[in-house]
């Protein structure tokens, strides 16, 4: 590491280098050693508004703290309201470092067990990235995810803002969610979501396979629909080896999981 | 840049890539201190703008914009913050190397927090205490006797000496000091399990910018030696080089990079080309064993210890007594089965680490994380032809041991670079490196066979015992040896123990606290169990009429020992833990069908000094100021040893213990001390720091006699004072006649570790898992120690605790993992989970309290083996609970669902 830059922040990119790096909160970037970056580019100056509450949905700027999101207090009609709050407790990480982590840093790490990848993925998000060259695109979160710490974001290319729409907020809810240990990185975690007027269920899939994945349903499932959606859906090699979970114990809690939230679901 | 910390603005550039962590200690705050350098353990926990971050994970350079408070800045000059005299009161700590952090992360909680601590406390680690003192310490619970009276000292809850500095983060641990000059050493490991170097290409390396020197194979002194440290280095088998030709596991430490920072060495390191030629490897200990296997040490010139290199056997020995054959033919039932044992990371908060440098007489100084200062001197003499006089090699307080400290593993590469530059040297491990350079349990695969009467008398016992000592033999001789000790505990006429040692490609294995027993205790422990419920009798009870008595002998073999029964409550610690389960504790299991409940019991018994030779030698001196000065070699790493030495002084010379001070753990400031291991802190040094007090006594009465004119039995020695009738001295008075007379108010003695008493321990749980999930959650956990006379209720209550806690997590958190090349899979706090706030339940300690007859006031040194009943309790419960009995650790979710769902776990 020989530099860093915090730029401006009505030119984001400027003077972009080969090797630079952006810097939110920096508990991934300083948590492992760091020989191949070169600059890292701070985030901390950017102004952006963290949370703005609209008609249309949540807005939530990349740079937002875990801890501003944790505190913040949704509108009491949001069915999905406290899936926020808890979105950020169901984090293996400590408050300490929570007071230091970003949204946007979490889901550009792009961890299988990323809290925050798995909130954007439940309340089907749309993320707002920025190219070097000025212009943006919109993708949907499912997408954003590639594998265990891949994305698809392009070299320099920076996540400015998660959207989270108001027909997702307003959906009931589930989750269930298992880690090794108490408080542990989740080994498994599902969210499931109905909207009770179109009757549709969304039960997605994460920590357990190496991106999120979606099981829609419109209308109420049956069990057999579920395990066949799993079994489609989730082929072997998308579940997760690691020291959190091995891939047949997380396949199993996936159709135990997937079955619990579709029976809850249903009786709402 | 300026920066405010605790409340001074400090002008300094932190390097770009420097995170807060090293830049506050660059600064001379060596409270902060590092335990992973990953935001999971807590210690180098600040504030900023008063909220607790983990400074490891914060940009220095990013910290300019705030306010920082550390523990330096938390009191408020000589007042302590609340939370800093709640640590102290409740002896919130043991080695205290997490204390700085813990303060941070309680005084910095909000409500909400607070009143939730298992969430609040994830990323905050204790290896210690289990946690419960911490709890009490964030409810103000007071644990410790403020002052007891002079002569009161023994049997008080007397807090530790440096408390305060522990608390306000003063007090030094290894490398808490700045020194100018320093070098900075790193290693290159091998990413090969077995590879012989055909080059080493280190041009690059010293061409990086404040590379100093690189050190190979070439640069070493031609010698094999081992990293274990004993008295005597014959029971070690020499089989190690300070840096090898040869690498035989991944992680074997191959090239040394010396720069004038951290970062120059390790880029340094990466520059270093090696050319290799791999050979085959073989992970498995059975497989080492067959012919045709790869050879790890063929041709090496062992002198003897190494048993059959052909086999990779490093040492093989079998003990008997009676006729195991006739006692099988003679039982009704036999019970025949294998349980397997995995590796387990000591993991002390402290990383190793050691500074060396040249002092102004020429004589070499080592600074160092140890429990064996003298053995660690004397391995460095032999490596390098010193002469003890020429080396000083010392301890500051250790953040915890656990046993990896009872090893040589960075003091010898940091010493050559001091000789070769002139110039201080220090290498500090990463915790990474804990994984591959500090040595773990071993592993053991233990065949137990036990065959009994109708009524439950066992009529004979064999145990045939595999331990995996990876790619060198450390401590791999005297753990197998110790892994014989659980057959001790039931009377029987017939036993068999068969036991070697193997060689495989894998990180090598050494000490860690149930050293041998653990292993075994859990095969023999669950052998009982499963026998009794064969024949329907109950478990406990089936241990009572098998259990060793007064009067009967304890070994395996019928030869003489020096082993004895110096102190026996086994039956009352039974029956403590049976009334506790019984009694209950009104605590549930969760709600759902999938949940099962199940108790289960087991019990231990362990030697209260090492098998082989340790002793120690301590002095007790008058000082002018009517306080005492001991001078003892053991160390202090959260044993609480030094604390127990203050009281046995301060009860026998009739004092306070704020009266005396312990100097301990420095080659140059006593006589010789085999090491704190094994129990021998209070056993061996203790008792020689109480046979001196008392020697001291005696004579500073026999010179107050003639100085008044008195008979000595009269005479009595106070606090200040000797008085005999009317008249009496002040011991200021005495120790300046004394000094006129010429006569030193100090004695000396020496103690040995024998004879060896033996204590016990009897662990009971209840648990629920859930056969879904294979979650385990505890319920309740009793816990009866034999400790002799208890000298320290509270320091016995926060070992017992943090044994405990640590048993819990062999056996259900820490899943040591490694790949198919001997790789650890998981070398780190994150991924290696040692017991967190939320997995440490609490604990009931019983303590019978039942005199020794050999140790100091009648005590037995009790830190190191609760841990071993922990883990076959847990597999009798969950037996209980599901009707399923594991016989291999951990009990870690996936294996037990494995293990209760077959079917679904075999799916494709
Ligand atoms: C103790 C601990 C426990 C953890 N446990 C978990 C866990 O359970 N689950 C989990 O998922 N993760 C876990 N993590 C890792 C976690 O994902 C990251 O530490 C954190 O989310 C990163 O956020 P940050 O704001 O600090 O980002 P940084 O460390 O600053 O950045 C993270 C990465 O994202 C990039 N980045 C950041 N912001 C942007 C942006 N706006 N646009 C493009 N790229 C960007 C950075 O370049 C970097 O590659 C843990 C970390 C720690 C220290
Ligand atoms: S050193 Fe920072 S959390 Fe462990
Ligand atoms: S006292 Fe907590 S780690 Fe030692």
């Amino acid at each position: 590491m020989t530099d860093m830059l915090v730029p401006p922040a009505q030119d984001l990119f400027h003077d972009w280098r080969d090797g630079d790096t952006w810097l939110a909160g920096g508990t991934l970037i300083f948590s492992q050693p760091m020989p191949h970056l070169r600059r890292l580019r701070d985030l901390s100056d950017t102004g952006w508004q963290s949370i703005t509450v609209s008609e249309a949905g949540l807005e939530i700027a990349a740079t937002c703290g875990i801890t501003e999101l944790h505190e913040f207090k949704p509108p009491e009609h949001w069915r999905a309201g406290p899936f926020l709050r808890q979105s950020v407790e169901e984090y293996l990480a400590s408050f300490k470092v929570w007071n230091r982590q970003t949204v946007g840093g979490n889901i550009c790490a792009s961890l299988p067990a990323g809290p925050m990848v798995t909130m954007g993925a439940a309340l089907e998000a749309q993320y707002k990235l920025l190219a070097m060259d000025g212009s943006d695109r919109i993708v949907p979160a499912i997408n954003f995810v590639t594998g265990d710490n891949t994305n698809i974001l392009q070299p320099g290319e920076l996540l400015r803002s998660i959207h989270l729409p108001m027909a997702s907020l307003m959906r009931n809810y589930t989750l269930r969610r298992f880690s090794l240990t108490k408080h542990g990185r989740s080994s498994i975690y599902l969210v499931g979501t109905h909207d009770t007027k179109s009757s549709e269920i969304l039960i997605t899939v994460s920590a357990a396979t190496i991106h999120p994945v979606h099981l829609r349903f419109t209308g109420l499932p049956s069990s057999e629909q579920v395990r066949k959606a799993v079994d489609q859906l989730i082929p072997a090699k998308l579940y997760f080896d690691d020291p959190n979970g091995t891939p047949a114990h997380r396949r199993h809690l996936t159709y135990v999981f997937a079955e619990q939230i579709r029976t809850e679901l249903s009786a709402s | 840049m300026a920066i405010r910390v605790n409340g001074r603005t400090f002008e300094a550039a932190p390097n770009p890539g420097q995170c807060l962590r090293t830049f506050l200690r660059e600064l001379g705050l060596h409270g902060v201190k590092k335990g992973c350098d990953s935001g999971d353990c807590g210690a180098c926990t600040v504030w900023l703008d008063g909220e607790p971050v983990h400074s490891c994970l914060v940009s220095a350079v990013q910290a300019e914009r705030h306010e920082i408070t550390t523990i330096e800045g938390l009191a408020d000059g000589d007042n302590l913050h609340p939370m800093q005299e709640q640590f102290l009161k409740a002896c919130a700590f043991q080695c205290g190397f997490c204390t700085a952090g813990m303060i941070m992360t309680c005084a910095g909680m909000n409500e909400e927090q607070r009143a939730d601590l298992p969430a609040a406390m994830r990323g905050s680690l204790c290896r210690c205490t289990g946690y419960r003192a911490i709890e009490d310490a964030l409810n103000a619970v007071t644990n410790i006797d403020e002052a007891p009276a002079a002569g009161k000292a023994v049997g008080a809850s007397v807090g530790p000496a440096d408390g305060r500095g522990i608390v306000t983060g003063t007090a030094q641990y290894t490398l808490d000091h700045d020194i100018t000059g320093l070098l900075h050493l790193k290693v290159v490991r091998s990413p090969h399990a077995h590879a012989r170097v055909l080059s080493i290409d280190t041009s690059a390396a010293k061409a990086v910018p404040g590379v100093v020197a690189v050190y190979t194979w070439e640069d070493v002194p031609d010698k094999l030696y081992d990293t274990a440290g004993h008295e005597n280095h014959l029971v070690d088998p020499d089989d190690t080089r300070m840096l090898d030709q040869v690498a035989r596991f991944i992680g074997q430490r191959m090239v040394a990079v010396v720069a004038e920072s951290v970062g120059a060495a390790e880029e340094g390191c990466r520059q270093v080309a090696i050319e290799w030629q791999e050979l085959p490897a073989v992970f498995d200990p059975s497989a080492a064993m067959q012919p045709g296997a790869p050879l790890l040490h063929e041709g090496s010139t062992l002198d003897g210890h190494l048993k059959r290199p052909a086999s990779n056997i490093l040492l093989e020995f079998n003990k008997s007594r009676g006729d195991v054959e006739a006692g099988f033919a003679q039982a009704h039932i036999v019970h025949e089965a294998t349980y397997n044992t995995p590796r387990m990371a000591q993991a002390p908060l402290e990383t190793h680490g050691s500074v060396t440098w040249i002092d102004e007489t020429g004589v070499l100084q080592v600074r160092t994380s140890t429990q064996t200062p003298f053995l660690a001197q004397a391995k460095l003499c032999y490596l390098f032809d010193l002469h003890a006089s020429e080396i000083r090699l010392f301890s500051k307080r250790v953040g915890g041991g656990f046993g990896s400290k009872q090893e040589v593993f960075t003091e010898d590469l940091c010493l050559l670079a001091t000789l070769d530059t002139g110039r201080p040297v220090q290498w500090e491990f990463t915790r990474e490196e804990e994984f591959y350079g500090a040595a773990p349990r071993h592993p053991m695969r233990v065949i137990v066979k036990l065959g009994a009467l109708a009524d439950g008398t066992l009529t004979a016992m064999k145990m045939d015992v595999t331990s995996n000592t990876g790619a060198y033999g450390n401590h791999g001789g005297e753990v197998l040896y110790a892994s014989s000790n659980s057959m001790t505990w039931y009377r029987c006429n017939n036993k068999q123990y068969d036991g070697r040692a193997v060689y495989t490609n894998n990180v090598p294995s050494g000490a860690m606290r149930g050293y041998g027993a653990v292993q075994t205790t859990f095969a023999i422990e669950c052998a009982i169990d499963e026998l009794a419920s064969a024949l329907g009798i109950d478990s406990l009870e089936m241990r009572r009429r098998n259990v060793v008595v007064p009067g009967d002998d304890v070994g395996i073999e019928r030869s003489p020992g020096d082993d004895v029964l110096g102190g026996y409550c086994l039956d009352e610690c039974m029956e403590l833990v049976e009334t506790a389960m019984a009694r209950g504790n009104g605590v549930e299991a969760p709600s759902g069908d999938d949940w099962r409940v199940g108790s289960g019991y087991a019990i231990s018994m362990f030697e209260s000094s090492p098998p082989t030779e340790h002793r120690s030698e301590a002095s007790v001196t008058l000082l002018a100021d009517s306080t005492y000065q001991v001078n003892v070699g053991t160390c202090e790493f959260g044993n609480g040893t030094t604390t127990a030495q203050a009281q046995f002084t301060a009860t026998a010379l009739n004092t306070t213990v704020d009266r005396v001070t312990v100097v301990h753990g420095d080659t140059a400031a006593s006589g010789w001390d085999t090491g704190a291991f094994a129990s021998a802190g209070l056993n061996v040094a203790g008792k020689a720091v109480a046979l001196a007090a008392q020697a001291l006594q005696l004579k500073i009465v026999n010179f107050a006699s003639r100085y008044l004119g008195v008979e000595p039995n009269d005479c009595v020695l106070g606090a200040d004072e000797v008085r005999s009738g009317k008249a009496s001295v002040s011991l200021v008075e005495l120790f300046a006649a004394a000094e006129d007379a010429g006569v030193t108010l100090a004695q000396a003695r020496r103690a040995y570790g024998s004879p060896i008493s033996n204590g016990f321990n009897v662990h009971g749980v209840r648990l629920a898992i859930n056969t879904t999930t294979g979650d385990i959650v505890f319920l309740q956990v009793a816990h009866a120690v034999d400790a002799g006379t208890v000298i320290n209720p509270m320091a016995l209550r926060g070992q017992v605790e943090g044994a405990v806690v640590m048993g819990i997590g062999g056996a259900v958190t820490e899943w040591f993992q490694n790949g198919p090349r001997g790789e650890v899979l998981n070398p780190g706090l994150r991924m290696y989970r040692i017991p967190n706030f939320a997995d440490a339940p609490k604990v009931e300690v019983y303590v019978p309290g039942t005199a020794d007859k050999f140790g100091p006031f009648g005590a037995k040194g009790a830190g190191e083996p609760p841990i071993d009943p922990v883990a076959p309790a847990i597999a009798n419960a969950i037996a209980d609970a599901t009707g399923v009995r594991f016989r291999d650790l951990p009990f870690a979710p996936p294996l037990i669902f494995a293990a209760l769902q077959p079917t679904a776990a075999a799916q494709p």
